[in-house]
């Protein structure tokens, strides 16, 4: 290639541009790429998976039933620093934009949390969002929880914007996340 | 997909991890021809210090400018070791512009220390493929390939793999040319040339592209605008060798 005479080098690299081109437009978007629509997986662009759990006052809670409202849908345990860390700024943002539609929800990983841990943690930070109990981990399973806290960010539309893997997020970083996702709600 | 790697009650985010490792592998290869490149691996470390550190600074202050009222709020934030509230065009405008000014005052020229750091370059570019991997991130699209694997409901192209071995092709052919005295400023542009091109390729297997008019994939049109570009410089300055 470094050898080659400079008649045949613009010749090859005009070649190469061409076939690019060609491949632009032979590889243009079918309905297979684009993430959003029917398909179902806790993953950015994927519509998010549907449950029902029962919150603390045993009433049964829908993610289906949500539909129309962004929400916030975090996973944590009360022996898990970086969930504890982050909480006061989740309940924060559950105040500050409830009136706006936005709806948080903290799915305690009760299949591998002591209940008497978990309730002394939240009336200790005078915690008043709704936690729902996901006893049995088949809600963590669905979404793919490999490690706390876990916070999926989902849209009206029910498809996740937003997946964040561990923490402590910080307050601004919710704040912000929150507002993009009001900025969508019809 | 490994998102997370469970060591005892530590949970280390696998992508991050890879990275790191691309990275420190790839510093490592790069130190090793740096000095032919007229380029001193201490000096060359300490760029990458600056760089590191106005990159993080920059791209937290370009982010918390761009959204004033939440860290308004939340001052603390500011400070947080929280990835999330990076800008990274931000980040990189205050990493070129203080590596710009270290290469000046040093008086390193552009276009060489540009190739010191291309073995560091392409060694992280095959990790940020394996990174992509363990995350999940960078999905293909749905095939019917006997070697298609289970991703998010579906059996999908391994595009993450494909890009690792792409990657790894590219650094094994460049291997040589690593220590090769060459036109500064080449050795760069033939490994962004190549990068492009592989992009330009396996985007079009990927299952999460971002379509611009009349269904065309964004990145497949900017990777091809970078080929031609990149092209169209070895071609001007040419392909002689440098006098030393």
């Amino acid at each position: 290639m470094i050898s080659a005479q400079p008649f045949f080098r613009r010749a090859l690299w005009a070649a190469i541009l061409l076939l690019g081109l060609g491949w632009i437009l032979f590889s243009r978007s079918g309905a297979d790429s684009a993430t959003s629509g029917p398909s179902v997986a806790p993953q950015p662009g994927f519509l998010s998976p549907a449950f029902e759990l029962t919150d603390r006052s045993g009433r049964l809670v829908s993610l289906a039933d949500l539909r129309g409202h962004p929400v916030i849908l975090n996973f944590w345990a009360s022996w898990c620093a970086p969930c504890r860390a982050e909480m006061p700024a989740l309940q924060a943002v559950a105040d500050d934009y409830a009136a706006s539609g936005l709806v948080v929800l903290a799915v305690n990983a009760a299949f591998q949390d002591e209940a008497a841990d978990a309730a002394a943690f939240l009336s200790s930070h005078s915690l008043t969002l709704p936690v729902l109990f996901d006893r049995d981990g088949r809600v963590s399973r669905l979404y793919q929880i490999h490690s706390l806290p876990t916070t999926f960010f989902i849209g009206p539309d029910g498809v996740i914007r937003q997946v964040v893997i561990g923490g402590p997020m910080s307050a601004a970083s919710l704040r912000i996340r929150a507002e993009a996702l009001l900025t969508e709600a019809p | 997909m490994l998102p997370t790697l469970r060591i005892g009650p530590l949970s280390i985010q696998t992508p991050g991890l890879l990275l790191l490792i691309g990275v420190f592998l790839g510093l490592s290869l790069a130190e090793r021809f740096a000095a032919r490149r007229g380029l001193p691996p201490e000096r060359m470390y300490s760029l990458v210090f600056i760089l590191f550190l106005s990159g993080i600074a920059g791209a937290r202050l370009s982010f918390a400018a761009q959204h004033a009222a939440a860290f308004r709020a939340a001052p603390l934030s500011l400070l947080a070791l929280d990835p999330a509230l990076l800008d990274p065009f931000g980040g990189l405008a205050t990493a070129g512009l203080a590596a710009l000014v270290a290469g000046r005052r040093w008086r390193l020229s552009l276009w060489a220390t540009l190739d010191a750091f291309t073995p560091a370059l392409a060694v992280s570019a095959v990790f940020i493929g394996l990174a992509n991997l363990a995350s999940g991130r960078a999905f293909g699209a749905p095939t019917d390939l006997p070697w298609g694997i289970p991703l998010w409901g579906e059996v999908r192209h391994p595009t993450q793999i494909y890009q690792a071995v792409g990657s790894a092709m590219i650094l094994a052919g460049l291997w040589k040319r690593f220590g090769r005295p060459a036109l500064p400023g080449n050795l760069f542009l033939q490994f962004t040339a190549l990068t492009a091109g592989l992009i330009l390729f396996l985007e079009a297997f990927r299952g999460d592209s971002l379509l611009v008019a009349g269904g065309l994939r964004q990145t497949q049109v900017l990777a091809w605008l970078i080929l031609a570009i990149c092209l169209g410089l070895l071609e001007q300055r040419g392909f002689a060798p440098r006098n030393e």
